[in-house]
């Protein structure tokens, strides 16, 4: 065991083979905690879930029991290290891990039965998958002798999640649990984070096994990252000092590396152009007098006009997507592509890349700052004020705003405006689900720090905004948590307020209330020739208000407040934020017609961005 | 559309076919064949995959299969520079009159019968996918009642080894 201490979960193939000066691969794993006195004791394969879970740095998971994952939950009661969430959906206990994992960096856990209890947990899953978040799902399967039989509450849950985990593994030797379960938080967290997905057979659970933590990893197949190559990086400092028009298009990647101080100063150094993706905000502070927004279908007219007229775009940690690169062929027509990931097969997937640049980035960051210093030694600064210009220009013609309601009901954006400035940023984490609430939080909220945004980008999962905040909450309990949410959003999962009642876990829940499924709504104003087909949903002003949402609040042990015109907004807030012992519920009563601005519709390219409705950006102005 | 024979080396484990086939059915690519099997390593399985792909889409669906944690190793096997070869079975029904000919067909190429019954014969073929379509066309006059045919195999030619490296690494965990 003392080898475990020496260098827990290096896989010791790459030892052996790396030279010892591979700091990437040698990076210890912190979550890996073993107790030495647990090896070769006899206990039930059941136990031996509690106690590798706890081996492997868990202290919080999220779960809920049934049949298969029974004589689990017997020995989970006893455990003095794991802090088990009944959630009252697998769904919530997903999202939560997810929110949790996203907050603390840590690998998220969350525990279902078989069948149902499995299914139930696809769709975080997949969200997890989309976006790069670290996670380790433990499912109970039926008796090994029943797989296969179509068992009570069997279903094949490694075959369906398959296609949407980094790693998925069936165990029915219960011998086999310590290292499945020390695999999994491995590949979780190493490499470009990711679910992993543990089935353990009923029988295995209970039979009887001899405890074994493994001494190290031994994943032959599974590639952790590489150190990036210098060559690569000396052509991106190369480009970075020579470019006139250079944009950073930061993506996700920066925030699960845990590299944002490396890009600051990256950034600081390079004086060029930043956008932050919606994976990606506060990976540089919004403050940041470079920082122009973020880029994409609804990002900034400055974010997205920078990269469709840059020279260089040097991409960190994203990837291409099609809500940041519209009409594919169009995007970046003259730039140059840099494209650091960690992840390969990012690199040229959906862009041809001209420097390619793989490796975790606080390695990429540490080797490009020097790099580019160097080049600047060389050849002096490059001259970027004609480039500043233009971009100051931009963003302040095209300016982030809305235009006020004229139904007497408050603006969508003046709300979720002002609780992003009555909120502290060093203290406040943002969740939110998805649709025009999702929106405008990334819009009008200035993020200040890495992890103080978290939402469902890749999957856009309606509904994860309730448990992820609560898993947040759990992970960070010195910070306030504001779960931004829909109405529509908020009828999926809200009922995981109930377990964020009885375990005394505050959140603050803001519906958005437009009475309507407000971005589905907001495409038929604008494709559909403003036929409202199954869009409304009756929870707001003037309506039945089924369900009444400050009632609903109350009956599930919340706070239920209600907010019906721009006066009491403030005063709203702040009275949510005075209470901390129970979590909170305002129904914000909003404007159903407001729309989220800009927009680059589906399929067309960014350079057809609007402004507004029928509002296009000149791009060429002469002053 | 141009085809290419890949040669991935996998961890012999259980589902680790399934993940690879589901990885090209996922990704729209079109498997032309797929043959597996073991390797001179019990622990290592070795899937030939004949795809019909661009060179392009072709590099992404390889890097989507190294990330694959049971897969070792993902070698592209060029047509000219690798043993590429197909078993085909065709029973074929012939009787005394029609034996003759059929059994002129299988010498001219290479080929064996391996079961007889009074009006049946069952040809055995080994070759490249071009020369068993050939053997196909000329067995076609012919009652031809039954074909079956194997994934694509393939290996390099010359001294050189890719499971060697592999199995270093299988090895040395």
């Amino acid at each position: 065991m003392a080898q475990v201490q020496a260098k827990p979960g290096v896989p010791a193939a790459r030892i052996a083979r790396q030279a010892p000066s591979a700091p990437t691969l040698a990076r210890p794993t912190p979550q890996s905690n073993p107790d030495p006195a647990l090896n070769g004791v006899q206990m039930t394969g059941a136990e031996a879930i509690i106690r590798s879970l706890e081996c492997a740095g868990a202290t919080d998971v999220f779960g809920i029991p049934g049949g298969a994952i029974l004589p689990t939950y017997d020995p989970l009661m006893d455990s003095q290290r794991l802090r088990h969430i009944l959630v009252r959906h697998e769904q919530g206990a997903g999202h939560a891990a997810q929110g949790y994992a996203h907050a603390t960096g840590k690998v998220g856990v969350c525990i279902a039965t078989s069948g149902p209890g499995a299914t139930n947990l696809v769709t975080p899953i997949a969200d997890a998958n989309m976006d790069s978040i670290p996670m380790v799902a433990i499912t109970g399967q039926v008796g090994a002798a029943m797989i296969g039989t179509d068992a009570f509450q069997e279903a094949d849950i490694v075959g369906i999640t398959a296609p949407i985990t980094k790693h998925n593994v069936l165990v029915t030797d219960p011998a086999e649990i310590p290292r499945a379960i020390a695999e999994a938080f491995y590949i979780a967290s190493h490499g470009r984070p990711g679910p992993v997905l543990v089935d353990i057979a009923k029988s295995a659970q209970q039979a009887t096994t001899t405890f074994q933590w493994p001494g190290r990893i031994e994943l032959p197949g599974f590639n952790a990252g590489a150190r990036p190559h210098q060559k690569t990086i000396q052509e991106a400092a190369r480009l970075l000092a020579t470019a006139r028009r250079p944009v950073l298009y930061v993506g996700g990647g920066v925030i699960r590396s845990g590299a944002s101080a490396g890009l600051r100063k990256l950034v600081d150094l390079s004086g060029a152009a930043v956008v932050t993706t919606l994976m990606a905000r506060g990976a540089l502070p919004d403050s940041h007098p470079q920082h122009l927004g973020m880029p994409g279908m609804h990002g900034t007219v400055a974010a997205v006009a920078s990269m469709q007229k840059a020279d260089l775009v040097v991409s960190l940690g994203a990837r291409f997507d099609d809500r940041v690169t519209g009409a594919l062929n169009s995007f970046a027509p003259h730039a140059t592509i840099v494209h650091a990931d960690i992840d390969p097969a990012e690199i040229g997937k959906n862009r041809a890349v001209d420097v390619p640049i793989v490796g975790d980035l606080k390695d990429v960051f540490e080797a490009l700052v020097p790099a580019l210093a160097a080049e600047h030694e060389r050849h002096g600064k490059p001259d970027l004020e004609a480039w500043w210009a233009q971009l100051d220009d931009w963003r302040t013609t095209y300016a982030l705003g809305y235009t006020p309601t004229n139904d007497q009901l408050s603006s969508p954006q003046h709300v979720i405006q002002r609780l992003g400035e009555l909120n502290d940023p060093d203290r406040t984490i943002y969740t939110a689900g998805v649709g025009q609430h999702q929106m405008w939080a990334s819009q009008f909220i200035k993020y200040e720090h890495p992890n103080t945004w978290i939402n469902s980008g890749g999957l856009g999962t309606m509904g994860f905004s309730v448990p992820a905040a609560m898993g947040a909450q759990v992970g960070a309990p010195d910070k306030q948590v504001w779960a931004i949410d829909g109405d529509g959003c908020f009828q999926m999962t809200n009922q995981e307020l109930v377990t964020c009642a009885i375990n005394e876990i505050p959140i603050k829940v803001a519906i958005i209330n437009n009475s309507s499924l407000g971005m589905v709504r907001q495409w038929q104003t604008l494709f559909y020739d403003q036929r409202y087909s199954n869009t409304d949903l009756h929870t707001g002003h003037g309506t039945r208000r089924v369900p009444d949402f400050v009632k609903l609040a109350e009956a599930m042990g919340c706070v239920g407040l209600r907010c019906e015109s721009d006066a009491d907004v403030d005063a709203t807030i702040k009275r949510a934020n005075e209470i901390d012992d129970q979590p909170v519920v305002v129904d914000f009563t909003v404007s159903r017609d407001a729309m989220v601005w800009p927009m680059v519709a589906a399929g067309k390219s960014n350079d057809e961005i609007q402004y507004a409705k029928g509002i296009a950006p000149e791009w060429d102005r002469e002053d | 559309m141009t085809k290419h024979t890949l040669s991935v080396l996998v961890e012999n484990k259980p589902g680790v076919l399934a993940r690879v086939a589901g990885l090209f059915s996922r990704r729209a690519f079109n498997i032309h064949s797929l043959a597996v099997g073991q390797t001179e390593h019990p622990e290592i399985s070795r899937i030939t995959v004949v795809v019909d792909v661009e060179d392009l889409p072709l590099e992404q669906v390889t890097k989507q299969l190294n990330k694959l944690v049971h897969v070792l190793k993902i070698v592209e096997l060029e047509q000219g520079r690798s043993v590429q070869r197909d078993l085909l079975l065709v029973k074929v029904r012939a009787d005394a009159r029609q034996r003759t000919d059929v059994l002129q067909i299988v010498d001219l190429f290479r080929a064996h019968i391996v079961d007889v019954s009074t009006d049946s014969v069952v040809i055995e073929a080994v070759g490249t996918p071009d020369k068993l379509e050939a053997l196909l066309a000329a067995l076609a006059p012919h009652d031809v009642r039954e074909i079956v045919q194997s994934g694509t195999v393939a290996i390099g030619r010359g001294a050189r080894s890719i499971t060697e490296r592999a199995l270093d690494r299988v090895a040395t965990a």
